[in-house]
C-alpha cells in the first residue's frame, strides 16, 4: 500500500462515501444517484465492464473502497456521455468515471498496465514537458510501450500511415529532435507546478 | 346566461373535471351562489375518459353520474361550458374576472337526437380518443357528456356540411352565426381545478413515442380498455391492428426526472398496476404484463392492491428504469433495453406492445394565470398571495380521484369562508 493509501484509509476509516466526496472530481454528486439503472442501460460497452455506473455509485455507498478503486470499469469510460444525457438526476456520470480513474490514479491502487492509464500517463508525461504535444514522440512511445520488439513490429505495420502524413505535412520527422514549445516553458512548468499543488491539497494528498 | 347575477359573495370554481364538480357542488348545497366555468364542451375532465378506476376498479359513469345528479338539482350553480378565465383582477373578496365563451353552433333547444350528425359528411379526429379514432364534425362529446347537447366542429361552420346539419334539426337548435362571446363578472373567490395533462411523451427521446406505432401512452391504453373506445375494448395495437398480449408497461416516463418533470406523478404506478388487471380480464391466463419501474408507488392504503397484482402470476415486476427501445422489424414489436438492478443483469426483451406511464403536468402550464397566484417548482397551484385563491384536485398536486375529491371540499371550504366574511363586512356596512 502507497503512504497516501494508507493515510486515507486511516483518515476516512468506514466512510468511504465522504472519501470520494471530498476528494473526488464531482464525488458529491454520488449519493444524488436513485439506482435507476439507466447509465447502465445505457452504457454503449456493454457486457464488456464489470461494474457500471449504477453498480459503482452503490458500492461507494457501501463502502467497497477497495473494490472500487481497483475497478477497470472508471477506465472503460469512453465519454460517450449517453449516460449524463439520459440520468434522471442529472448526475455528471462520465465527470465521475474519470474522478474516481485520476483518485485511483494518484493512490496508486488502478490496475496496473491497464491499457487507459497507461495511454494517459504517456499522454500526460508528453504534454507536460513542453507545453506542447509532440505526436511523434507519443506515437513511438505508444509503439514501445510493450517493449522494444513489438515497438519495431507496431512502427512498421504503421509506416505508410506515417509516411502519408509527413507528405500531408501533418508530421514533422524533425519533431524527433527536441520538437516544438511553448513561448515561455519556464513559466508554463511553474504553472503546472502550482496546479498540482493546488489538487494535491484539495485531494488531501499534502496536509 | 345573465351574468349580472354574480356578486362578490360569488364562487368561481375554473375547470368541471371531478375536482371542480365536487368544490362547486359542496359550496353550492352550502347555499353559496357558483359558478363552474369548464373550457371543455362538456364537464367531467381526464375521468371520464378511463375504463375503470382504481382501487375498486368500478367505472367512472357511476361516479359522475351522482354528481350530476346533485348538480341538476341544485338551482345555486351555474355550469358554462366552452369558458375560458382570460383575467382576474382585484382581490380576495372584490375580484373582477372576464370570460371568454367560445361558439358551440348547437344551442339549448337540442334533444340529443343527433339527425345533424347523420347528415354531417367531414370526419375529425376524436378529441376524447387521443387521435385513435375520428367522429363526425357534429357530435356528442361522450355517453357521459353534461350537457347532453351536439357540438358542431367550428371547421364545418360556413360550408355545405353546415348548411346540412342545420336543415336537418327540427328543433331549431343549430346557430351558425354563434360568436365568441366575453363575459365580466364579480366573484369573492376562486377555485382552480384545471386539473393536469400528460406529459409530451415524444419528448423522452429513447422511447420513440413518436417513431414506434406500439408504443403508445397510457392514457391512450385506457381508450383501447374500454368497450365504448375506438377498438370496442379490444387490446388491438396500432401498427397492425393484432391483439397485443406481451405487454410492456414502462413506469415514471417523464417523471421523477429532471430532464422531465420532476415531481413523481404518483398514480402512473397505481394506473399501470390497474392496466395490468385489463390485460387479464381481457386474456385470462394467456396475456403478459411486464411492468418496468424504479420503484412502486402505492401510496398508504393503495398498497393492497400492488399486493393482490403482485400475487397475479400474468405479471412481471422488472426493477429498471428501460434505457432505449428498439424496433423489431419484422415482426413489429419493440425490443427494451435495459439492466435490471436487481442483479445487475442485462436484458433486451421482446414485448408486442408499450405502454409508457406518463406523468402528470399542470393543466395550468401553458396559461397565463393571475400575478398573485403562486405555483410550485412544477407548476402545480399553490393559491394566491391575497387568500382569495384556491387550487383543487389535479391542478394542485398530481393525486387520484379519491384525494382529488378531498382537495376540492377542502378548498371549497376555504371559499366559502372568503365569501362569507366578505357578505358579514357588506352586512355590518
Ligand atoms: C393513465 C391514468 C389512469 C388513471 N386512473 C385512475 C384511476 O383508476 N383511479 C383514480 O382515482 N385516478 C386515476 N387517475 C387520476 C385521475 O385522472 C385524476 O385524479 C383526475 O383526473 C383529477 O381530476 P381533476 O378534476 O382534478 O382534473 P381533470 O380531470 O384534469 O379535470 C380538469 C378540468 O378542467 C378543465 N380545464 C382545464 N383548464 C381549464 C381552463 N383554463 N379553463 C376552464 N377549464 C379548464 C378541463 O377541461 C377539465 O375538464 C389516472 C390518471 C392517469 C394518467
Ligand atoms: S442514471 Fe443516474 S440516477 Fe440512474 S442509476 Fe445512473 S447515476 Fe443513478
Ligand atoms: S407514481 Fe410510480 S410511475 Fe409515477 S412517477 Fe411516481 S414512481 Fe414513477
Amino acid at each position: 500500500m502507497t503512504v497516501q493509501n494508507q493515510q486515507a484509509v486511516a483518515r476516512y476509516r468506514n466512510d468511504f462515501l465522504r472519501e470520494v466526496e471530498e476528494r473526488v472530481e464531482d464525488g458529491e454528486w454520488v449519493k444524488m444517484c436513485m439506482q435507476c439503472g439507466v447509465c447502465a442501460g445505457s452504457c454503449p460497452l456493454g457486457n464488456a465492464w464489470q461494474h457500471t455506473p449504477q453498480k459503482l455509485f452503490m458500492m461507494i455507498r457501501a463502502g467497497k473502497r477497495e473494490e472500487v478503486l481497483t475497478s477497470d470499469a472508471m477506465w472503460m469510460c469512453t465519454s460517450c456521455y449517453n449516460c449524463i444525457v439520459r440520468c434522471p438526476r442529472k448526475l455528471p456520470i462520465t465527470h465521475i468515471m474519470h474522478g474516481l480513474a485520476n483518485y485511483a490514479h494518484r493512490l496508486n491502487i488502478a490496475p496496473k498496465g491497464q491499457p487507459t492509464r497507461e495511454v494517459a500517463k504517456l499522454f500526460w508525461n508528453n504534454l507536460a514537458k513542453t507545453g506542447r504535444v509532440n505526436e511523434l514522440k507519443f506515437s513511438l512511445a505508444m509503439y514501445f510501450k510493450d517493449g522494444f520488439v513489438q515497438g519495431i513490429k507496431n512502427a512498421m505495420a504503421m509506416q505508410s500511415v506515417g509516411l502519408g502524413l509527413v507528405k500531408a505535412k501533418r508530421l514533422n520527422p524533425m519533431e524527433l529532435f527536441g520538437g516544438h514549445k511553448c513561448k515561455d516553458t519556464g513559466s508554463f512548468n511553474k504553472m503546472i507546478a502550482k496546479a498540482r499543488e493546488i489538487e494535491d491539497r484539495k485531494k488531501g494528498f499534502t496536509s | 346566461m345573465n351574468a349580472s347575477i354574480a356578486t362578490n359573495q360569488t364562487i368561481l370554481v375554473v375547470g368541471g373535471g371531478i375536482s371542480g364538480m365536487t368544490a362547486a357542488l359542496e359550496a353550492a348545497e352550502c347555499g353559496k351562489q357558483v359558478i363552474l366555468a369548464e373550457r371543455d364542451t362538456s364537464l367531467g375532465g381526464r375521468t371520464a375518459l378511463l375504463y375503470r378506476y382504481f382501487p375498486k376498479m368500478c367505472h367512472p359513469t357511476c361516479g359522475l353520474e351522482i354528481n350530476l345528479r346533485r348538480l341538476k338539482a341544485n338551482r345555486n350553480l351555474r355550469v358554462m361550458t366552452q369558458t375560458e378565465v382570460v383575467s382576474v383582477t382585484g382581490q380576495r373578496g372584490d375580484y373582477n374576472v372576464t370570460l371568454k365563451i367560445s361558439p358551440r353552433y348547437v344551442n339549448q333547444n337540442c334533444t340529443g337526437c343527433g339527425e345533424c350528425a347523420k347528415v354531417v359528411e367531414a370526419e375529425i379526429a376524436n378529441p376524447y380518443e387521443y387521435g385513435l379514432s375520428k367522429t363526425k364534425a357534429a357530435y356528442l362529446p361522450h355517453a357521459m357528456a353534461y350537457p347532453q347537447r351536439y357540438v358542431l366542429d367550428a371547421s364545418i361552420v360556413g360550408t355545405a356540411d353546415g348548411e346540412k346539419a342545420k336543415a336537418a334539426c327540427k328543433y331549431s337548435a343549430i346557430e351558425l352565426d354563434m360568436q365568441i362571446e366575453t363575459v365580466e363578472l364579480k366573484v369573492g373567490a376562486v377555485v382552480w381545478a384545471t386539473g393536469w395533462k400528460p406529459y409530451d411523451a415524444a419528448k423522452i427521446q429513447p422511447y420513440g413515442y413518436d417513431r414506434f406505432d406500439n408504443v403508445i401512452t397510457s392514457l391512450e391504453f385506457e381508450r383501447l380498455a374500454d368497450p365504448h373506445g375506438p377498438t370496442g375494448g379490444k387490446l388491438l395495437r396500432p401498427s397492425d391492428g393484432k391483439e397485443a398480449k406481451n405487454i410492456a408497461f414502462i413506469q415514471c416516463a417523464g417523471s421523477r426526472d429532471e430532464n422531465h418533470l420532476r415531481h413523481c406523478s404518483r398514480i402512473c404506478c397505481m394506473a399501470s398496476l390497474k392496466q395490468t388487471q385489463y390485460v387479464r380480464e381481457a386474456y385470462g391466463e394467456e396475456g403478459k404484463s411486464t411492468v418496468y419501474y424504479i420503484d412502486i408507488r402505492s401510496i398508504d392504503r393503495l398498497e393492497d392492491f400492488y399486493q393482490k397484482v403482485q400475487q397475479d402470476p400474468t405479471v412481471k415486476f422488472v426493477k429498471s428504469k428501460v434505457a432505449s427501445i428498439k424496433l423489431h422489424e419484422a415482426s413489429g414489436d419493440l425490443v427494451l433495453h435495459g439492466v435490471n438492478t436487481e442483479g445487475y443483469h442485462r436484458y433486451a426483451e421482446q414485448h408486442d406492445l408499450v405502454v409508457l406511464a406518463v406523468g402528470m403536468e399542470p393543466e395550468s402550464n401553458g396559461i397565463a394565470l393571475p400575478a398573485d397566484i403562486v405555483t410550485d417548482s412544477s407548476g402545480f397551484i399553490e393559491g394566491s398571495k391575497d387568500g382569495g385563491q384556491f387550487s383543487a384536485g389535479a391542478a394542485s398536486s398530481p393525486l387520484d380521484v379519491n384525494r382529488s375529491v378531498q382537495s376540492a371540499t377542502a378548498a371549497s371550504l376555504r371559499a366559502i369562508q372568503v365569501v362569507h366574511k366578505t357578505s358579514a363586512s357588506e352586512g355590518a356596512r
